[in-house]
């Protein structure tokens, strides 16, 4: 039994994929895949041109996990350093860098308090602070607001939609959220389990700025209903 | 870990209630018991070789005589205490009569075999977290060398290295280091496997090298697993000084002066060492809890 069979999917410079699919499709499985944190058994995965391994030593993306993971020992600004004191930057470069990402996920002030003092929204702006801390030109998200509730998760949502306009990094985006794959993406990809597939890739017919009274207009209606068309298709095969 | 916030902080009277007057109360209750014993123990003693040969006696004279005997089976508390300040403050520092001299020595070899073991055991936990081979063959070693008694080998450790000139502190100190080497190898290599999968996998998505995760993830994420192991150790290590005193006929050190006591029947000079061994021990441990304290200030309930 293979966790992920016959996926064929290419993500341009620029695009905001999600992967949807109910559990145990495999979606977070081909997200680790890419990331280099899971090994294939066969086939071919290149990001940037290379291999995953070559990838992350080059350090050419930045993963945001379920969990914040912050290390309680370090202040908001410490674990925002983090990755740049990996790679070797001085402690000026750092300061300075970790500020102004803080500032850009909106946490200008926070930088002295320990993760314990922050809502679990704040420690995830954290967290995907730390992961584009170093620009990485992709980012990758694993179901990053899963475990915050609907108004945090709104907002959040809303402000990576404006992070992704204003910087138009790649973003592959794994969540079970039918409304936040597609407010957030430009191409959605459905998968279904057992093995995990692809069922269908749906380009959004979304304006590319967006706002969250968006997902009342009869577009996103759409869009979201063509997403749940190919959910349960891929459930009935 | 460590709960540095949200704990109530008490009022000045609930603090008296909460936390005063139980330990007074025992206190109090092991001075009362002390005392019946100290008489109930030195009455026949006293009867026999003062008493006695002069005649008639009262209540109150054996009262009298069971706390002011030479060598009483067991000295009250207050002839510790006495023996204690006429020690300190009697004699300068620096003389062997000073009970403060011999507390220097053990304490000083107590502290570098303190500080040899920690190393010993931080090196040997990094060790066998990085190497699976290491894992299978140290920590059997690890655990064996515990199961043999610190008295046996606290004399052939201190010959051998006798025959290579090595006398004084460094004798000692090794003693001491075998006893606090172990809590802290063995913490450590809970605490270094600590952090989360999670948490390694962040470092290896930022292609952290072992070193860096050593140093940035698992070495902090082990400090909660350390400070208790060091309380423990410097305990241990105390008492390894001192046993390290015994056979060696060590003229300073506060198991010299046990064993000495013991020689002359000296029970006052005995209680005194114990007593200034316990608070030396005490004094260690709450220096290590103070730093775990400084350390730890910033942690919140993770």
């Amino acid at each position: 039994m293979h966790a992920l069979a016959n996926i064929d999917l290419a993500v341009q410079p620029g695009e905001f994929v999600s992967l949807i699919g109910p559990s145990g499709c495999g979606k977070t499985t081909l997200l680790r895949v890419i990331a280099d944190l899971e090994h294939i058994t066969s086939g071919s995965v290149l990001v940037n041109g290379v291999s995953p391994h070559e990838a992350r030593l080059a350090r050419a993306y930045g993963y945001v996990f379920q969990a914040p993971a912050l290390f309680p020992w370090r202040t908001v600004l410490g674990n925002v350093m983090l990755p740049l004191q990996i790679q070797d930057k001085t402690a000026a470069q750092c300061k300075s860098i970790a500020l102004e990402q803080l500032a850009r996920v909106g946490l200008t002030g926070f930088e002295g308090k320990y993760p314990w003092q922050l809502s679990g929204g704040m420690q995830q702006r954290v967290s995907i602070a730390r992961a584009l801390s170093f620009e990485p030109r992709i980012l990758m998200m694993d179901e990053p607001f899963g475990a915050l509730d609907e108004i945090t998760r709104d907002r959040l949502n809303e402000q990576l939609q404006q992070l992704w306009h204003r910087e138009r990094r790649t973003v592959v985006f794994v969540t079970h959220s039918i409304a936040e794959a597609v407010y957030l993406s430009t191409r959605i990809v459905v998968m279904s389990p057992r093995p995990g597939r692809i069922v269908r890739v749906i380009d959004s017919t979304l304006p590319d700025e967006r706002h969250l009274g968006l997902r009342d207009s009869p577009e996103f209606v759409a869009v979201a209903h063509a997403v749940r068309e190919a959910l349960a298709d891929g459930h009935h095969d | 870990m460590a709960t540095t916030t949200s704990a109530p902080s008490l009022g000045v009277s609930a603090r008296l209630t909460q936390q005063v007057l139980p330990i007074g109360a025992i206190l109090l209750t092991v001075l009362v018991l002390w005392y019946l014993l100290a008489v109930y123990l030195n009455a026949p003693g006293a009867i026999e070789r003062v008493l006695a040969p002069q005649g008639a006696w009262s209540w109150t004279d054996l009262l009298r005589e069971t706390m002011a005997m030479q060598r009483p089976v067991l000295p009250a508390p207050h002839e510790v205490v006495l023996d204690l300040w006429r020690s300190i403050t009697g004699w300068p520092l620096n003389s062997p009569r000073n009970l403060l001299y011999h507390v220097a020595v053990t304490g000083h070899s107590t502290l570098v075999g303190f500080a040899m073991g920690t190393v010993l055991g931080l090196v040997l936990s990094v060790c066998i977290v990085h190497s699976r081979t290491l894992d299978r063959a140290l920590l059997p070693w690890i655990v064996a060398s515990q199961s043999v008694p610190v008295l046996a080998i606290a004399p052939i450790v201190l010959v051998i290295l006798g025959s290579f000139g090595l006398a004084g502190v460094a004798p000692k100190a090794v003693i001491a280091m075998y006893l606090c080497f172990f809590p802290v190898a063995v913490a450590m290599v809970q605490g270094l496997r600590s952090p989360q999968v999670i948490e390694t996998e962040m470092l290896h998505t930022y292609a952290a090298s072992r070193w860096q995760a050593l140093w940035m993830l698992r070495l902090p994420a082990a400090l909660p697993f350390l400070f208790p192991a060091l309380r423990v150790g410097i305990a241990a290590g105390l008492v390894g000084a001192m046993v390290a005193e015994l056979p060696t006929g060590a003229q300073a050190g506060l198991g010299a002066r046990l064993l000495t006591g013991s020689y002359y029947g000296q029970t006052v000079q005995i209680w005194s060492a114990l007593v200034m061994s316990a608070v030396l021990g005490l004094t260690l441990t709450a220096a290590v809890a103070g730093i775990e304290r400084l350390v730890m200030r910033n942690r919140g309930q993770a």
